[in-house]
């Protein structure tokens, strides 16, 4: 019997090889490993044979069994290596345009505010804000700004109906808010918001822009500290290298006052279009916070000191970008701002 | 303020070349914003700190030289031949100089006329061409006569616009041969003055601080005039009145009699030139002079013409407000209607002009004058500001310095000083000693400045003895006590305050001459404050973020509307607009009530050159409270809104998509379906609605709580077309953030995923075409209860077989568990009781396949 189950084994292992398909292979399995082959045959009915018999019959018909699954296995792995094999070489021009997809996108002003907000809050500076209809009192006269005064000049005013009422024309009024809301507390804040000015509309000046301003008030803010602070932001907005320097200048609601500028990120100080040659770009004005304002404030200037800075988010974009004409920012072209 | 550096040295001896004291003086805050190099040769500097132009006179080429003799041309009337020696030989000059005909045929002239000459190959200005435009002086003949060098008017040197004549020195210019950069080359500063800076609209004023920064001593001029001997013949001075002492604290004047109207010398009037303004004659050039270095304003008047209106008494000088609808016709030829605030100078038989800023022209110096009365006085300057910008006269040198505030206490020494230049160039005598009213004398500042307020606020320690200097050198008198400096503040200057403020201002003083440069830089160490969170603006961010993710690009639009541009959306208005008492144009003269109106505008300019607009802008509208308090004026609600708005193609254009279809509401819809579930806004559910920008039909509103927190939909037919919108429906949303943001919520509970299959089973139910879809989902989930784990609709179908006023709604229904594999039969049994429960509640019908 175990002779008749060999040669059995042999030829199935022959047949195998020329199973040339699944289907074939099928056929073949049911032929030598279904219920009516031999091989099983002959397992079903080791009961009828004398039990000395019987172990080493079924141990090597379980042998032949596992071998020819095994040779199965293999045959329908090689079968089907040669299916992929065979699948054909797609043809496609893998240059054509993908399908497109739509992306949003911030504005450009909204883009670089973000960086600013970022950035100080790092730095410890919250954001708060204020509204864009102010009074006379807080845009003006708190700050140190009294009507008719000839520093009054420096701002052109779009006056509502109302009297008493005007856009406001920087962010300032928020420090008096973020004062007398805080205070006694210190204070680091930033403020954002739009802005107005009485102005024509051109390339360069515009009715509306952001600002953020940036105040922080304690008992022992200095001036060194207002250096160092401006030129940490400075580097972390325009480069690690980039170097600041700080010229004397005039707002009402500080005192000392300066101007920041930051070397040219565009030439790196070596001079050009941009910068007019100087290797310099004015980025912001700043200054202690005027005693009469942090009066105004409810700080006692005696004991209270304070910083302030102030800065155009659009000019800075502007510069970093290579923006020409401001009117683009509100102008909403989308040829415009599909590009940041 | 154009300062001229020759003139400037005049008060302060400078070292330094002309670009490094414009550095010094910008860092200490007199912005150089230009420099003019006159003549002398320009740095040569890699970076250009401040803007330079100018022209070089070669020092070969450009020199002085005497004119001996002037005679006719031969062969043309409008020329003369100079005899001109230049220092090495004599040369005839051609040219056509008006001032140099008076010469002609006189022979050689007694003595000679010093002019400016440039040599041949001479680079310079075009003197008949208009701007400032190169050119080389070469060899030519006009009319038979060779010429080959030129002597120069202003214009050709590049120190003023002036070209009708050449230029004639002073007798006492320096010989023949001298080179003109030597004698008359310059740079002229163009500095931006601060208001806080008043005190130096004047050369002494920035000659102290150049004295001040480079430890140079100042120089000032001598304040004395000499009086003449002989009392008795001098005229008498006019008696002067001030009504409102309040606004003209103090007025002097001085009487300089039989002078002779003449053009200043030629130094005089270069200096104005140089300076900006424009020689008249030596009288009026005197009170523009004396105001350009002191920065006190003067005015001339012709004294006779006072005397006259006087019936030949002496006058009375008066200042006071106008009488009511007085007028003046001033020397610029304007006739003026003043207003009640602004303060004049009169006399008995009306005005003279306009206090501090501009004359009349009846009483001014005219070429016949023979007496004149010299005004020097002070006014108020916030009067001034007023009176100006109602007159409209910003250009007014006076009004200027005026506007900004001139201390009193220089009035008289710019009176003394202004009477003897006259004295000397006009020829005349001063009648007597300075007349002087002054009923309100300004008390002296002193500023108690303790030296820890410096490393205080500056962070610094600065040694008492620089502090001293600094202060010292600007002309504070300064005594120190311990470690407290008692400071007296000039007379020269308003903008020093008492008390803190006057610490503060102090210390602006010391830090800037000291050198801000020099101060270092330190990380704050005091206390960080008590955090505080701002929700408002982190939501709206979140917004923002979640809108861009959906494929929209945002836009910042104009917060400055129009009542008419609004009304372009059709919704009526509910209210009033803050509306601008000095727009720039009539389409920016309110605060926007409407973002929606903002957004159109901005797809409006878009639509030419975009297949597809996806816009969103989040931002505020400006709605007026009506009531105010006593105290304060009311300011609007600035609620924040998010208008979302879509058009065009759904698909940009691509090989990939044949058919591009236009988009439409479930575009919208989607969109707000996914920003809801995105924010996870559970509490907002959407409703058919009304509105009136919104095309029947195709409105929906947001409802939060019941009542409606926004709408959205397809733009009204009359709303598109009104912003040229027509080439596709438009669609759009309009939401109330301030009740949308506070009800974000910062977090929410989650789902575990699901461990056991899903069943999943498609119905398709037969409804009323009223039915809104919305409901039957909504019966759906509720009956399947828990184990329902979604519901899908995924089509919806009209046909005659349904009959007329059905549709079909097929939904994709998937049951699972969390606590077992469920059966067929268990889907099957709450398959069975939705279809139930929808046929008794909707009379639903389940469509058979």
């Amino acid at each position: 019997m175990l002779e008749l189950l060999h040669k059995n084994k042999q030829q199935a292992l022959s047949e195998l090889q020329r199973a040339a398909d699944s289907t074939a292979l099928k056929e073949w399995r049911s032929r030598h490993l279904g219920k009516e082959s031999a091989l099983m045959q002959a397992l079903g009915s080791l009961g009828s044979l004398p039990a000395a018999e019987r172990p080493d019959i079924g141990r090597r018909a379980n042998e032949i069994r596992r071998s020819l699954k095994a040779a199965c296995q293999q045959r329908a792995d090689e079968l089907r290596r040669a299916e992929l094999d065979a699948t054909p070489a797609a043809v496609l021009d893998v240059t054509l345009p993908g399908r497109p997809v739509q992306r949003g996108r911030l504005h450009i002003a909204t883009q670089t505010l973000r960086r600013i907000y970022a950035i100080w809050a790092e730095m410890g500076f919250q954001v708060y804000r204020s509204p864009d209809v102010e009074t006379d009192e807080y845009n003006f006269e708190l700050l140190n700004i009294p009507a008719h005064h000839p520093a009054r000049d420096m701002w052109d005013t779009f006056h509502a109906d109302t009297p008493g009422v005007i856009l406001r024309t920087h962010t300032s009024p928020g420090q008096i808010h973020a004062m007398r809301e805080y205070c006694p507390e210190p204070i680091r804040v930033i403020l954002p918001g739009m802005c107005y000015r009485y102005e024509q509309i051109t390339a360069r000046s515009e009715i509306q822009f952001n600002q953020v301003e940036g105040l922080a008030v304690g008992k022992n803010i200095r001036f060194t500290d207002l250096k160092g602070t401006l030129s940490d932001f400075a580097r972390r907005m325009f480069g690690a290298s980039t170097g600041t320097r700080f010229r004397a200048s005039h707002f009402p609601f500080t005192e000392p006052s300066a101007e920041m500028d930051i070397e040219c990120f565009l030439c790196s100080g070596d001079g050009c279009s941009v910068c007019k040659h100087t290797g310099w770009l004015e980025i912001l004005g700043c200054g202690m916070v005027h005693p009469t304002v942090l009066q105004n404030g409810g700080y006692d200037p005696r004991e209270f000191t304070g910083f302030a800075f102030g800065m155009g988010p659009e000019r800075i974009a502007m510069l970093k970008y290579g923006i020409e004409d401001i009117r683009y920012f509100w102008g909403n072209d989308l040829r415009f701002l599909e590009q940041f | 303020m154009k300062v001229p550096l020759s003139w400037l040295k005049e008060y302060v001896e400078i070292a330094r070349p002309p670009h490094e004291l414009a550095h010094l003086l910008t860092f200490a805050g007199l912005e150089v914003e230009a420099m003019e190099y006159i003549g002398l040769p320009q740095p040569q500097q890699e970076r250009q700190q401040t803007k330079i132009t100018g022209l070089a006179w070669d020092r070969e080429h450009f020199v002085v030289a005497d004119i001996t003799a002037v005679e006719p041309h031969p062969n043309a009337d409008r020329l003369v031949l100079a005899q001109l020696n230049d220092g090495e030989r004599v040369h005839t000059v051609l040219t056509g100089a008006p001032n140099l005909f008076p010469f002609k045929g006189s022979g050689t002239l007694p003595a000679p006329v010093k002019v400016a000459y440039a040599r041949e190959g001479a680079r310079l200005y075009d003197g008949h061409k208009p701007g400032r435009e190169v050119t080389r002086i070469k060899r030519a003949k006009i009319r038979g006569v060779e010429s080959y060098s030129m002597a120069c008017s202003e214009k050709e040197l590049g120190i003023s616009d002036e070209h009708e004549g050449v230029i004639i020195f002073d007798p006492d210019a320096p010989p023949a041969g001298t080179p003109l950069a030597d004698y008359i080359g310059d740079v002229v500063f163009d500095i931006a003055i601060t208001p806080n800076m008043a005190r130096n609209a004047s050369v002494i004023g920035v000659a102290r601080e150049v004295a001040a920064l480079t430890g140079a001593s100042l120089r000032p001029p001598s304040w004395k005039m000499k009086v003449k001997s002989s009392k008795s013949s001098a005229l008498p001075l006019p008696n002067i009145d001030i009504h409102e002492p309040k606004l003209n604290p103090r007025f002097t004047t001085t009487l300089i009699e039989n002078v002779t109207i003449a053009p200043s010398p030629y130094w005089l009037q270069r200096r104005l030139r140089l300076a900006g303004m424009r020689p008249i004659n030596n009288i009026v050039d005197v009170t523009n002079y004396v105001m350009l270095e002191t920065g006190q304003p003067l005015h001339a008047f012709d004294y006779d013409v006072l005397c006259r209106r006087a019936s030949g008494k002496t006058p009375t000088i008066i200042t006071r407000l106008p009488e009511p609808a007085e007028k003046l016709t001033t020397l610029d030829g304007v006739g003026r209607a003043l207003d009640g605030f602004t303060i004049l100078v009169a006399d008995t038989v009306g005005v003279l002009s306009i206090g501090g800023i501009m004359g009349g022209g009846e009483s001014e110096v005219s070429p016949t004058t023979t007496n004149v009365l010299l005004e020097v006085a002070s006014w108020d300057l916030i009067n001034i500001r007023r009176s100006v910008h109602a007159q409209q006269l910003q250009s007014s040198q006076a009004g200027y310095r005026f506007s900004r505030g001139v201390h009193p206490a220089i009035a008289p020494r710019a009176n003394r000083r202004a009477a003897e230049l006259m004295r000397e160039l006009g020829g005349g005598r001063i009648a007597r000693e300075l007349a002087d009213e002054y009923p309100r004398p300004f008390p002296p500042v002193v500023v108690e400045l303790p030296l820890a307020e410096i490393d205080r606020n500056l962070g610094i320690t600065i040694p008492p003895d620089e502090v001293v200097r600094i202060l010292t050198a600007l002309e504070f008198r300064v005594e120190k006590e311990g470690a407290v400096l008692h400071v007296t503040v000039p007379e020269h200057r308003l903008d020093i305050g008492v008390g803190a403020v006057g610490i503060a201002d102090l210390l602006e003083e010391i830090a800037r001459i000291y050198g801000f440069e020099r101060i270092p830089e330190t990380q704050i160490s005091d206390t960080t404050p008590p955090q505080h969170s701002n929700l408002a603006l982190e939501t709206e961010e979140r917004m923002r973020d979640v809108l861009v993710n959906l494929g929209l690009q945002e836009v910042i639009t104009y917060r400055l509307s129009s009542p008419e541009l609004e009304q372009r959306t059709l919704a009526t208005a509910t209210g009033d607009y803050v509306t601008l008492s000095n727009p720039v144009a009539p389409e920016r003269a309110a605060m926007r009530r409407s973002l929606l109106a903002s957004v159109l505008e901005c797809a409006e300019s878009n639509a030419r050159y975009q297949q597809r607009l996806a816009l969103f802008e989040i931002g505020p509208v400006y709605l007026p409270k009506s009531a105010s308090t006593d105290e304060q004026p009311a300011l609007p609600r600035e609620p924040r809104r998010l208008v979302v708005v879509l058009s065009g193609s759904r698909s940009a254009l691509s090989w990939t998509d044949r058919e591009r279809s236009p988009v439409d509401y479930f575009d919208l819809k989607g969109l707000v379906d996914t920003l809801i579930d995105a924010v996870h806004l559970d509490d907002v559910s959407v409703q058919p609605s009304e509105h009136p920008s919104f095309r029947p039909g195709a409105t929906a509103a947001l409802l939060l709580a019941g009542s409606p927190v926004g709408f959205f939909g397809e733009l009204h037919p009359h709303v598109s077309a009104a912003f040229a919108l027509t080439e596709y429906p438009v669609l759009a949303a309009d939401f109330d953030l301030e009740a949308l943001l506070p009800i974000l919520p910062d977090h929410h509970s989650t789902k575990p995923v699901p461990r056991f299959p899903a069943i999943v089973e498609d119905i398709a139910l037969i409804v009323d075409e009223t039915t809104p879809a919305s409901e039957v989902t909504e019966l759906i989930a509720q009956t399947g209860g828990e184990r329902l784990a979604q519901v899908q609709l995924f089509d919806v179908f009209r046909g005659a077989q349904l009959g007329a006023g059905k549709k079909s709604l097929a939904y994709r229904l998937t049951f699972q568990s969390d606590e077992k594999t469920l059966m067929d039969k268990d889907a099957a049994r709450l398959r069975n009781k939705i279809v139930k429960r929808l046929k008794r509640d909707i009379d639903a019908e389940l469509r058979s396949a």
